[in-house]
């Protein structure tokens, strides 16, 4: 059949596609977001009326596939590692719940912290939740591993995981499709009090979710994605894990590694594979991208079996994304000298784009606040995230989506004054409204600065989910009607907007600025549009 | 036949284009390959890389190993650098020699030159210049990847089938365009490698 050439994220699109899902609900975040944009701009997928739709945040992205999953349908609810804490409420009790229709959460890791702001390791939720994990080594098994992961939800009435990295996410190779299968039809659960979780009915569930781990544990033994691998060399026993186990066979010409190897895509870990090579092995070597999972099993508390290696005793980075030369010197080889990086390189960090209206908003906050001192401007994540960087320094936090608003409350109430939040308007639907309608409550003193650039920029353009209607939505929550500002972030407007800043700042209460212009990205795209569309509707 | 290439730049510069040609060559080649690509926060005028693999072998890591490129195609010429230590000892460095200068620390492009010219095979090459005069200047990418091309495995006409399959909904002219700085970069290549 016909190859495709795919990235891993668009591997998953395609065969979520072809695997009968209904639909994919998500919150975009590097490295996942592909996904969904592909379903979403698929022509096949708008046919067999595939919702594919950008939720307000990743909790309620997941619920909704848990609501499509309640209805006999199957779902897909992608995001990446840090989404997930944002989901984990839903996520660890949909594991008690069970599905009714197939229910996959795509979970896209960040080794090395590419775009993130941390390296979690979602296999760590996986456990935490005791479902099934899929962790495919290239792009033909996540395309494969979503039909399986469909079929082990249905059958066994459980959330599964597919867990990637960065690598996986946003490699492109050849792809070969299944044959497409059709969605199910809707069809209520059998017994109609499994989703709720009172305590009486909620601890029968959580018994059924312990009663099958041993089901789960026989499917993972069983799985033609873990493999046990022959080896005549049992100086060295090697798990590789997902992605990892490219790298130890890229060591090696032909593939041919001396080794016994147990080659692990699907969890809970293999146990006969792993109690066959701990036996007939000297050492093991556990090779996983990630944190130390596989490995912190295989130790266990005690420590007094044969020796395990790894990323905890240096044989590995503990921290970071593999590569091939990690796992070469972690197999004794000799690696060869490599060019250095000559000194006059610098560093090129990425930047606010030329036109960017935030440039705009950060040099008037920047000039009203200096009076006041460093130190009280509370951010989050997004581009303008980028204002911590030279030249405007001009921000002092970023934690978690959500958090510029409440930290800088925290801080008001604390006595900080002023006391700025700076946020995007994507944010801010996520997780700002909440933490906005606190401040509210408690009349703490800050000035919200919810930069309306109208899109999700960061990842790349999606639609922001409260588009115009920021205001609104300020009001609603009990924002004084007089300390909404609107403001349009121009350079000839610097005065009179800097004029806007110093005046909310020094206001008692709570206070919005919504700095409003597109993103020039977006805008830039929308006018090349407009322009190749009049070219055609000329000719 | 194995080519490991690493494609270099600055976010914005186009080098998913050249991996786009080179890869639909490939394919329509039958060979293997893996891209990875950089998305995310780096797009936004950072320094951008794109790992190329091509084998007439199934290909098993997504990244080249350190020290094992066949060669770093750069349309930047401090960006060529940052990846040297991708780069293998007989490995070739094809770079453009006009500098992006987005950040205020940008090095002396002539010390960043006599670096590129330290390497014993390279080729360094105005794409800017020669893009102009096929016919426009956002052509140098592909000025960049003709400079390449007598280093990459592929029949130079699988290159040109695939700047008519990937140009072709643009337009003629632009794949014209393309085609002529395709060649335009490939003769300096040729004529330095002979020297």
């Amino acid at each position: 059949m016909h190859k495709l050439l795919l990235l891993g994220d668009e591997a998953i699109a395609q065969a979520a596609i072809d695997a009968g899902v209904s639909g994919v609900f998500s919150y975009p975040g590097t490295p996942s977001t592909e996904i969904t944009q592909y379903v979403r701009s698929a022509k096949e997928a708008r046919e067999k009326g595939i919702v594919a739709t950008w939720a307000a945040n990743e909790k309620t992205a997941a619920e909704q596939a848990l609501g499509m999953s309640y209805a006999g349908k199957r779902a897909m609810t992608c995001m990446k590692h840090v989404g997930l804490n944002v989901a984990a409420d839903v996520f660890i009790n949909s594991s008690i719940t069970g599905a009714n229709g197939g229910l996959i959460y795509v979970v896209a890791d960040d080794p090395s912290m590419h775009s993130s702001q941390n390296e979690q390791d979602s296999r760590v939720y996986g456990n935490f939740a005791m479902i099934p994990i899929l962790e495919p080594t290239n792009q033909q098994e996540a395309y494969e591993m979503v039909h399986l992961g469909f079929d082990i939800s249905e059958k066994l009435q459980v959330p599964v995981m597919l867990r990637i990295t960065t690598r996986l996410a946003h490699s492109r190779a050849g792809v070969v499709r299944k044959e497409a299968r059709q969605q199910n039809q809707f069809k209520l659960p059998e017994d109609l009090k499994q989703f709720i979780l009172l305590p009486a009915i909620a601890r029968k569930r959580y018994q059924m979710l312990l009663d099958n781990q041993e089901a789960f544990r026989r499917l993972a033994e069983e799985s033609p994605y873990n493999q046990y691998i022959p080896g005549e060399d049992t100086s060295l026993g090697i798990i590789a894990c997902g992605l990892a186990y490219n790298y130890l066979v890229e060591n090696y010409p032909g593939r041919k590694v001396p080794h016994p190897v147990v080659k692990v895509s699907h969890y809970p870990l293999p146990a006969n594979h792993i109690h066959q090579l701990y036996d007939e092995c000297d050492k093991i070597l556990v090779i996983e991208e990630g944190y130390p999972v596989a490995e912190e099993m295989m130790r266990g508390f005690m420590n007094r079996g044969k020796e395990i290696k790894g990323r905890l005793d240096g044989t590995l980075p503990r921290t970071g994304e593999l590569n091939p030369r990690h796992v070469a010197i972690a197999l004794g080889f000799e690696v060869a000298e490599i060019m250095e990086v000559p000194e006059l390189v610098a560093k090129r960090p990425p930047s606010l784009c030329k036109g960017c209206p935030h440039i705009d908003s950060f040099l008037g906050l920047n000039e009203a606040i200096a009076e006041y001192g460093k130190g009280r401007v509370f951010s989050d994540i997004g581009c303008y995230t980028l204002s911590a960087l030279p030249p405007y320094h001009s921000i002092n936090t970023c934690v978690d989506m959500g958090a510029s608003i409440t930290m800088a409350k925290g801080a008001a109430d604390a006595g900080m004054r002023p006391a700025v939040a700076v946020i995007g308007d994507s944010t801010f639907t996520h997780s700002g409204i909440t933490g906005l309608l606190d401040a509210v409550n408690d009349q703490s003193n800050i000035t919200v600065v919810i930069l309306d650039n109208a899109t999700t920029a960061m990842t790349g353009g999606q639609p922001s989910s409260a588009f115009e209607r920021i205001e609104d939505i300020c009001r609603g929550l009990g924002v004084d009607e007089e300390h909404i500002r609107i403001i349009k972030p121009l350079k000839k407007r610097h005065e009179e907007n800097t004029q806007v800043f110093r005046e909310e700042l020094a206001y008692d209460g709570v206070s919005v600025i919504i700095p409003r212009r597109e993103c020039i990205v977006t805008l830039n795209k929308r006018m090349r549009e407009k322009f190749k569309e009049k070219a055609r509707a000329e000719k | 036949m194995k080519n490991d290439i690493i494609l270099a730049g600055v976010g914005g510069q186009g080098i998913l284009s050249i991996a786009a040609i080179i890869g639909y060559a490939a394919v329509q080649s039958g060979l293997y390959l893996k891209q990875a690509e950089v998305h995310g926060m780096s797009q936004r005028g950072g320094d951008v890389q794109s790992h190329l693999r091509l084998s007439s072998d199934e290909i098993a890591s997504d990244l080249i190993p350190e020290g094992k490129a066949d060669m770093i195609i750069s349309v930047e010429p401090m960006e060529s650098l940052r990846y040297l230590p991708y780069l293998g000892p007989d490995g070739w460095l094809i770079t453009n020699t006009e500098p992006y200068v987005n950040i205020p620390n940008y090095p002396d492009l002539e010390e960043v030159l006599g670096e590129v010219r330290k390497l014993p095979r390279h080729v360094a090459l105005d794409a800017g210049a020669l893009a102009e005069e096929a016919g426009s200047k956002k052509a140098a990418n592909v000025v960049i990847l003709g400079a390449a091309s007598p280093f990459i495995d592929i029949p130079v006409e699988k290159l040109e089938e695939a700047i008519h399959f990937l140009f072709g909904k643009k337009g003629e002219d632009l794949v014209e365009i393309n085609l002529k700085a395709l060649h335009a970069g490939r003769k300096v290549a040729q004529a330095d490698a002979e020297n």
